[in-house]
């Protein structure tokens, strides 16, 4: 199928209609230094046989291991009714639409994923979705400059306790435009931000606090006194959070007395399952009074001139074919496939669904530190409650643990020192409702042994 | 025909400047420009005590077709903003000069100097029309 409808025929015409020899002169005003002559480390094109036959034998590489790491991403059951419907033609095909009324089912499920959104945040108003959730994070730092206008400084204040990819993934994103990200020290014996610390920010323009709920580590930052202490002082509160939490904890819509101002995340956890770090989708929810400097695009339900209810792209406020040289954002799409699936997931789920969900992988998580810890050499690294995740500390290097447990098929957990050394050697572990009594019990004892043969070694 | 009231000075980037008798100076966007923009549905104004430039950038208006700056025509400090225009930005096209007013500014002494007149500013649209 062709994709590029012109024929060589009507590129000619036109050519000729606006004066100029060849497409190639239309980008003559970029400088041939600014210019990449062809890609390097790219391979040539190859057949969709040739594709599929290189994905299915990287895809057995992985295996089937038994995952105990989350650290951003996070494995659950995903009912078969999701991507048999998501697969479906008619919303398979679907990217963001062009002509985007034409496309009303589409519209439609993605109001209904903004309602969603917006019911499980609190916040007044989704967009419909983002790349991931580490991009979403640096579009809300830019969106809270936009939209504190009481602050010049471009300052963000990041919670260290923020994952670590996120963290480089907004100055990636935003680094660029002049914002200054000042990372916020947490208490190494909590895992938390130290609130009593912040005072040495007093009387300093600052434009926005990002905080992640739960946080890296699995704990649970005390969100209310954080949020408060932000808006005493005129700073917008970004708010970083797992979707499936959100069924238990506090929603950032409701953090302190006033709420958060922006909440982002990574919409994965919701039917999307893991492959490799993607495609994932970011979402992102806001007050009302912030929806002018959101970026990407909001559906609302509107009537049509007959006085029919249907479906139309309300907002694309800072999009660049509406803003042109003046777009705020680079975002000028949404994840389709994937909101389709998180839609149908939600639905399917329910909101009691959903809490049965975040409680039982609270309750796995239990119980794996539980027996984890019943291993000699290992205990847990931090007091003080978690969600689904939890850091614990081993007597000695993790690397060659793990390397033990992979060997029997058991993929330990997210060895911290690459981006916590201080912490000493430890590891992140996560349970989900996808894990048994019997995985714990196989892991826990796998990790018994690797202990005693590392100890030997 | 664009409405080009005789008692305001203009200027090419196509804002309207009156003089208050405080000597501030109000400014907005002129009814062609309202015009060539179609229905706005969203303005940024300044904070006031904002210091400006001659040129510089002082409001965005976003209306269906495009988003737009707005450029400050005298040198000075922003003494009001028109806050009203965050709920009703519809009031640049139903009242230009009045009700869609962006700034007040009190200008530094000697600024300006190169406004348009309106038979000026008239001949510019009508050249721009062209």
């Amino acid at each position: 199928m062709a994709f590029i409808p012109h024929t060589r025929g009507d590129v000619e015409s036109m050519l000729e209609a606006i004066g100029v020899g060849s497409i190639e002169q239309l980008f003559d005003e970029i400088p041939a230094n600014l210019r990449l002559a062809g890609l390097s480390g790219v391979p040539e094109a190859a057949s969709e046989m040739e594709v599929g036959r290189l994905m299915t034998e990287r895809a057995r590489l992985d295996g089937r291991p038994l995952c105990f790491i989350g650290a951003g991403a996070y494995e659950h059951h995903i009912p078969a009714a999701v991507w048999a419907i998501a697969t479906r033609g008619e919303f398979y095909s679907a990217y963001t639409p062009y002509q985007a009324e034409a496309s009303q089912g589409t519209l439609q499920l993605l109001y209904e994923y903004q309602t969603m959104m917006a019911s499980l945040t609190a916040m007044e108003v989704s967009n419909a979705s983002l790349y991931d959730g580490a991009s979403a994070m640096g579009e809300a730092c830019l969106m809270a400059v936009r939209a504190n206008r009481k602050s010049h400084s471009k300052r963000i204040l990041v919670a260290s306790t923020v994952h670590p990819h996120y963290r480089r993934t907004s100055v990636a994103v935003a680094g660029n435009q002049e914002l200054v990200f000042e990372e916020l020290p947490y208490c190494t014996e909590e895992g938390c931000i130290i609130v009593g610390a912040l005072h040495r920010y007093d009387g300093q323009d600052i434009t926005a606090l990002v905080i992640q709920q739960p946080n890296f580590f699995g704990r649970l930052e005390d969100v209310d006194a954080l949020c408060d202490w932000a808006h005493a002082r005129n700073i917008l509160v970004v708010a970083v959070v797992n979707p499936t939490s959100l069924a238990l904890l506090k929603p950032p819509g409701q953090w302190g007395t006033k709420g958060a101002d922006i909440a982002v995340g990574e919409g994965q956890p919701l039917g999307v399952p893991l492959s490799s770090g993607g495609p994932y989708f970011g979402f992102m929810a806001a007050r009302m009074e912030h929806v002018r400097h959101m970026p990407g695009r909001i559906i609302g339900r509107t009537l049509d001139a007959a006085g029919r209810s249907g479906f139309t792209l309300t907002l694309q406020a800072r999009e660049q074919h509406i803003r042109r040289a003046k777009a705020t954002s680079n975002i000028c799409t949404n994840q389709g496939l994937l909101v389709t699936a998180a839609t149908i997931y939600l639905s399917l789920m329910g909101p009691a669904g959903l809490e049965r969900v975040a409680a039982a992988a609270h309750a796995r998580t239990r119980e794996l530190v539980g027996a984890l810890t019943r291993v000699p050499g290992v205990r847990r690294l931090f007091r003080g409650p978690v969600f689904h995740e939890e850091a614990v500390a081993l007597d000695r290097p993790p690397a060659p643990v793990l390397e033990k447990l992979t060997a029997r098929g058991i993929l330990g957990g997210l060895d911290l020192g690459e981006h916590y050394p201080e912490l000493g050697p430890a590891l992140l572990v996560c349970a989900t409702e996808t894990k048994t009594s019997a995985d714990i019990e196989r892991y826990a004892s796998a990790l018994a042994e690797c202990m005693r043969e590392a100890r030997a070694a | 025909m664009s409405n080009v009231p005789s008692d305001l000075k203009y200027t090419k980037t196509h804002e309207w400047v009156r003089t208050l008798p405080d000597g501030t100076v109000e400014v907005g966007i002129t009814d062609h420009a309202q015009h060539a923009l179609g229905d706005l549905v969203f303005v940024e104004v300044p904070e006031a005590g904002r210091k400006l430039s001659a040129g510089d950038p002082f409001a965005v208006v976003e209306s269906v077709k495009a988003a737009s700056d707005v450029y400050s025509p005298v040198s000075g400090e922003v003494t009001a903003s028109n806050a009203a225009l965050a709920g009703e930005p519809e009031a640049i096209n139903s009242d230009a000069y009045g009700k869609g007013w962006l700034m007040r500014v009190r200008p530094t002494a000697g600024a300006g100097a190169a406004l348009l007149s309106p038979a000026e500013y008239e001949k510019l649209i009508a050249e721009e029309g062209d």
